[in-house]
């Protein structure tokens, strides 16, 4: 989109195609939003204060030297996130490591994007999310949706699928399920019993691409012998998804010249969330579709630089250039760009969660960048507990999230039109945006701001720079050679235009549009069947909790809803949490429509309005995770880990519902 | 302390998949030293999927349960093309047909079941065997056996109207074969299917092109010929599938003086009368579970994984629910519960035989206890659902077995004024309205004034029919 003035208008790019939602026609109003800071706060007696920036800036450097010498550099930790410019989270990982000495840094990614990106490295040695343009599918003669709804998250996006038949696995009949030719609706948790159950039918029913599995995959003979103990009649019972639409869902791929499989949130926000993955991954291998023109497996990443986030360093066990933090040679490279000692870098770090976990015991003090853990992180009310016990929370943040007014020190900073950065997106291009207007009085740029502490705790100024570009440069010389190769792409390439898609090895190479083509990034240049099984969610519905909840997102809000809620025509549209719920489950448990729920589980309880809807399977009820306070879905979700991308099990809990 | 000795007499789907769960917990063989005897020469395959192989939807080799290596890897001791001549249950010792001999903590047997042959004359040789064209329909050697034989457009006769009889029918319609198939009941299926259930699938088979002969049992088989039925008529056949159900494997267990009462009875912990014996899968019999099925034999081998890892002592196996699904191409059945005494529940049942769709759903306080779907596949994995989870049905029963409802296609005009229109902008009819009624009378202007059809645009035709 374009911003003149404070207005937003369509602009046609080919992931959106000119089309912008609620949220991307109202995204102005956050520009001039009285909630926006324009000071440091600093809490003294209970209370945050407007104070000076070398007030605040003094304060968390002296307390952080004084942490480091008493108690070690792990005991500061760092939080960032994936709506953090590429910029941003390369020099985030660089102060974590260089200037904190710390190995404690993990971002909000791990909530989102990890089981998938974990799951694409597994299968072709390499995590592009989406390796072929998004305009490659408005060709797709069929698509499987799995666990994702852009009908509402992304609904530009949905342009893209009016071409092709769509089948769309969901519990829920979402806006997306109510346009496909076929909906697949599992039971909560029983995603890797659906995708066997399907690959089954593939191979049962004639449609296995022998040549394709023989020439360009590896594995598959065990990847079958566990789907051949899934005949669509046993997924049935296990799923609720009927034999006979499994089979469909295999023929239409089948049959289709060109085909994509597709994975969201959906599916991979579960303790199983990798093997979910990589049970689509299997059948699109299966079908013959990875690395095929006109065909593929992708992800739909789901916040705006969730993709070149995960890239960077950002990431507990991760190096920028998509390195790993374990590899000798990936870290006397980067230390090599950083000008220290090798020997000097931390090694990985804790997870998301567990580093949330940890906190108070580990890490005594905690900064925070681009999230609102308070609100997204699993299992809320523990996550504020170990929050109360830190020495030191600092937040940076342009509006007093959730999280924020929990803190001790908080720094306002730039927001999406007030500074230069570069994003990748869900296909792997790399994004350069401009800034459009100058920032309020007494707001900075995340750049400067760890620049400033940097210097505060010892660093020479020229290591942490904080013009954009200068930042790119280097994040360039870091990532050169690695996975994820950004050296050739430059902020003057993509001013003049260029459709950069990574890797970029030079100035002179043309980008990556299609990376697999030829041959995946294994280094027999195959791709990998995994042999992964069905073993249900981590907390199945029983007689105390019968129900299962499952969380997501509403077209009107974003996330945790800091920014959106602070918008009135977004917050008119979806003031409250709800809980959408079958008008039997609903009548059975005494509420009534319109009326309100405590929603229960093991963990803790959130309120809610009743949304009856005689969709919904009997069994599931469903609630967005972007309200705050009591309101809050995280309250009741459960944060049992996937053992490989170490996300938490946002997608089904056992719950029981009560009259509130 | 060393690993108990365990030996686990049959490796078909009970034994194969009894080793599985046992590597399941543990993994290097710490806890448990693992023997599995099997008779037949190859692999363990997955018995459920013969039914493909036998329709020519799944090669033969696709169905084995685990790769060459896995007894190497899986650190068992695995003896195939070897049977049990002995078990000498006071010393604990089992003799081999080689002539060897394997020492246990405990046993486990998991022989499975044999086919039934009924004693019609001519179906076997003087000699005791099978006559040339017939064909038992059990193991994958049967599977073998009949494929060597059928032919396009060759007369066979199905002898048996039950679940393998009914799947072996179809799979050889498939292959092109003249089908007929002989059952000595009134309706097919009888043991999972009530009379009306067991009338549609008769008619659907026959419409398939199955010569369907009910309530006739076969008097004489000719090689050759094919069969005389008891009313007199012939049915040609080159070859005459025997499918007439199957009997609990328990010579061995007979012979070691184990309680047998049509299988080796076994408790909840699935000991038989010898508690260091077990026994699962067919050649068991459990007061709550139905045989023949994999399900119960699945479920008792992870509870007796439990129990001999020590993994979880508690673990009982209570039974399993009953669920019968047919696996035909063309016909779908789920079979579950008890359909048969209806007297104390309620019945919601639907029938419309010209297209093939038959339902019968007994429940008892709110709760499905029984059911026969044919025909109405969304209906079938719902059904199954309540069955097995024990949820209360759904208030509207009939939408249970209608399946969803197809989505209303309205026209603007026909929504209440608070209905959105337009999804990606929130934007109501009323909306819509007040923006038409003050000039705004095209698409570009509508969308301008109320941003209508400028996400997705999804709903741009429904709001050029309604100005239009």
């Amino acid at each position: 989109m374009r911003l003149t003035g404070s207005t937003v208008s369509a602009r046609d790019f080919p992931t959106n195609r000119g089309g912008l939602c609620q949220k991307g026609w109202t995204s102005a109003e956050l520009l001039s939003t009285p909630a926006r800071l324009t000071s440091p706060l600093l809490r003294r007696d209970g209370r945050l204060h407007p104070v000076s920036w070398d007030t605040a800036l003094d304060f968390v450097a002296n307390t952080l030297r004084d942490l480091r010498a008493s108690s070690g550099a792990d005991s500061v930790a760092v939080f960032g996130g994936g709506g953090l410019t590429n910029e941003k989270a390369y020099l985030l990982g660089k102060f974590a490591r260089v200037a904190l000495g710390t190995a404690q840094i993990d971002y909000n990614g791990r909530f989102c994007m990890s089981s998938a990106a974990a799951a694409g490295t597994r299968a072709f040695g390499l995590d592009r999310g989406m390796p072929f343009p998004v305009t490659d599918l408005a060709a797709s003669d069929a698509i499987l949706l799995v666990g994702a709804n852009p009908a509402e998250t992304m609904p530009p996006f949905t342009q893209h699928l009016a071409g092709a038949r769509l089948i769309v696995v969901d519990p829920r009949r979402t806006a997306t399920a109510e346009r496909a030719d076929l909906h697949l609706r599992p039971r909560p948790g029983t995603d890797v019993a659906l995708a066997l159950g399907i690959l089954h039918a593939v191979v049962a029913d004639g449609h296995l691409a022998k040549d394709y599995v023989d020439e360009r995959t590896s594995g598959f003979d065990a990847a079958w012998r566990v789907a051949a103990a899934w005949w669509p009649e046993r997924v049935e019972r296990v799923t609720g998804v009927p034999a006979n639409d499994q089979h469909r869902a295999a023929d239409m791929l089948a049959q289709a010249g060109s085909a994509h499989v597709l994975t969201g949130r959906g599916t991979e926000q579960h303790a199983t969330g990798t093997d979910s993955v990589s049970a689509w991954i299997n059948l699109a291998l299966a079908l013959g579709l990875p690395g095929r023109p006109g065909s593929g497996y992708g992800c739909l990443t789901g916040q705006g630089n969730g993709q070149g986030g995960r890239e960077h360093g950002q990431k507990a066990d991760q190096l920028p250039g998509y390195r790993k933090i374990t590899d000798p040679a990936a870290r006397e490279h980067v230390a090599g760009v950083w000008g220290v000692p090798a020997e000097s870098l931390p090694g990985p770090g804790r997870s998301a969660y567990e580093l949330l976990d940890s906190l108070g015991d580990g890490p005594k003090a905690l900064l925070v960048f681009g999230s609102n853990i308070l609100v997204s992180a699993p299992r809320s009310a523990h996550v504020a507990d170990r929050l109360s016990t830190l020495d030191l929370l600092v937040v940076a943040d342009f509006v007093l999230s959730e999280t924020a007014a929990a803190a001790d020190v908080v720094f306002p900073v730039t927001q999406w039109a007030e500074e230069a950065g570069t994003m990748t997106n869900l296909e792997g291009r790399v994004l350069l945006r401009e800034p459009a207007v100058t920032p309020p009085d007494g707001v900075r740029g995340d750049l400067e701001l760890l620049r400033e502490l940097a210097i505060r705790l010892g660093q020479p100024a020229e290591r942490f720079p904080a013009d954009p570009e200068v930042v790119f440069d280097e994040l360039r010389r870091a990532a050169a050679g690695g996975p994820a190769d950004y050296s050739g792409v430059t902020y003057q390439r993509l001013r003049a235009g260029e459709a950069l898609h990574w890797p970029v090895p030079g100035t002179d190479h043309p980008g990556s549009p299609r990376v697999f083509l030829d041959r995946f990034a294994h280094p027999d240049g195959r791709a990998r069947f995994a042999a992964v099984d069905h073993t249900g969610p981590a907390e199945p519905a029983d007689a105390e909790f019968p129900l299962l909840a499952t969380t997501g997102r509403v077209l009107q809000h974003y996330q945790s809803g800091a920014q959106t809620r602070l918008v009135a025509e977004l917050t008119e549209a979806e003031p409250e949490v709800f809980v959408q719920v079958h008008p039997d489950t609903a009548a059975r448990a005494g509420l009534a429509d319109g009326g309100y729920a405590t929603v229960s589980s093991r963990r803790g309880r959130t309120r809610a309005k009743v949304r009856c809807d005689a969709t919904m399977r009997l069994d599931t009820v469903f609630l967005p995770f972007h309200f705050p306070g009591a309101q809050r879905a995280n309250l009741i979700t459960n944060p049992a880990l996937d053992p490989h991308s170490r996300m938490p099990e946002f997608k089904v809990c056992a719950v029981r519902l009560a009259a509130a | 302390m060393s690993p108990r000795r365990v030996v686990v007499v049959g490796y078909g789907m009970a034994g194969a998949r009894f080793a599985d769960e046992v590597r399941r917990r543990d993994p290097a063989g710490d806890l448990v030293a693992l023997t599995v005897v099997g008779a037949e020469a190859h692999p363990a395959y997955n018995r459920v999927l013969l039914s493909g192989v036998l329709a020519g939807s799944m090669p033969a080799g696709a169905i084995s349960l685990h790769a060459a290596d896995w007894a190497s890897q899986a650190q068992v001791d695995l003896r195939t093309g070897v049977s049990v001549r002995e078990i000498d249950r006071e010393a604990r010792v089992v003799t081999l047909s080689d002539k060897s001999s394997v020492d246990y903590d405990a046993l486990v047997l998991a022989t499975g079941s044999r086919a039934w042959v009924p004693p019609v004359d001519g179906l076997r040789g003087e000699n005791g065997s099978l006559a040339p064209d017939v064909a038992t329909f059990r193991e994958l050697d049967d599977c073998a056996a009949i494929l060597r034989q059928v032919r396009p457009g060759a007369p066979v006769a199905v002898l048996g109207g039950g679940l393998l009889g009914v799947e072996a029918a179809r799979g050889l319609l498939g292959r092109g074969c003249l089908v007929t198939l002989v059952h000595p009941v009134g309706h097919l299926m009888e043991r999972q299917l009530d009379p009306g259930g067991g009338a549609v699938l008769a008619r659907t088979l026959t419409g398939l092109g199955i010569d369907v002969r009910l309530g006739r049992l076969a008097a004489r088989h000719v090689v050759g010929d094919g069969l005389e039925l008891d009313d007199g008529s012939a049915v040609p056949a080159e070859l005459v599938v025997v499918a007439t159900g199957v009997r609990p494997e328990t010579a061995q267990a007979e012979a070691a003086g184990l309680v047998v009462d049509r299988g080796v009875v076994v408790d909840d912990l699935l000991r038989t009368s010898d508690p260091r014996v077990h026994a699962i899968g067919d050649c068991a019999t459990h007061p709550g579970t139905q045989a023949g099925l994999v399900q119960p034999a699945w479920d008792q081998a992870a509870v007796l994984a439990d129990l001999v890892t020590g993994a979880d002592p508690a673990a009982r196996y209570r039974g399993t629910p009953t669920v019968t699904r047919l696996k035909a191409r063309g016909v779908d059945l789920a079979a579950l519960g008890d359909v048969h005494s209806a007297d104390s529940g309620d019945v919601v049942a639907v029938q419309d035989s010209a297209s093939g769709r038959y339902a019968r759903v007994v429940l008892t306080d709110d709760r499905v206890t029984g059911a026969v779907v044919i025909g109405l596949p969304d209906a079938a994995a719902a059904v199954t659902q309540f069955y097995d989870t024990g949820a209360p049905a759904p208030t509207d029963r009939l939408a249970m077995l209608l399946g969803r409802a197809p989505a209303a296609t309205s026209s603007v005009d026909d929504l209440p004024d608070d209905a959105v229109v337009c999804r990606c902008n929130t934007v109501t009819k009323a909306r819509l309205v007040a923006a038409r009624r003050s000039g705004a009378t095209d698409l570009p202007a509508l969308a301008a004034r109320t941003r209508a059809t400028t996400g997705c645009g999804s709903c741009a035709d429904t709001i050029r029919d309604w100005l239009a």
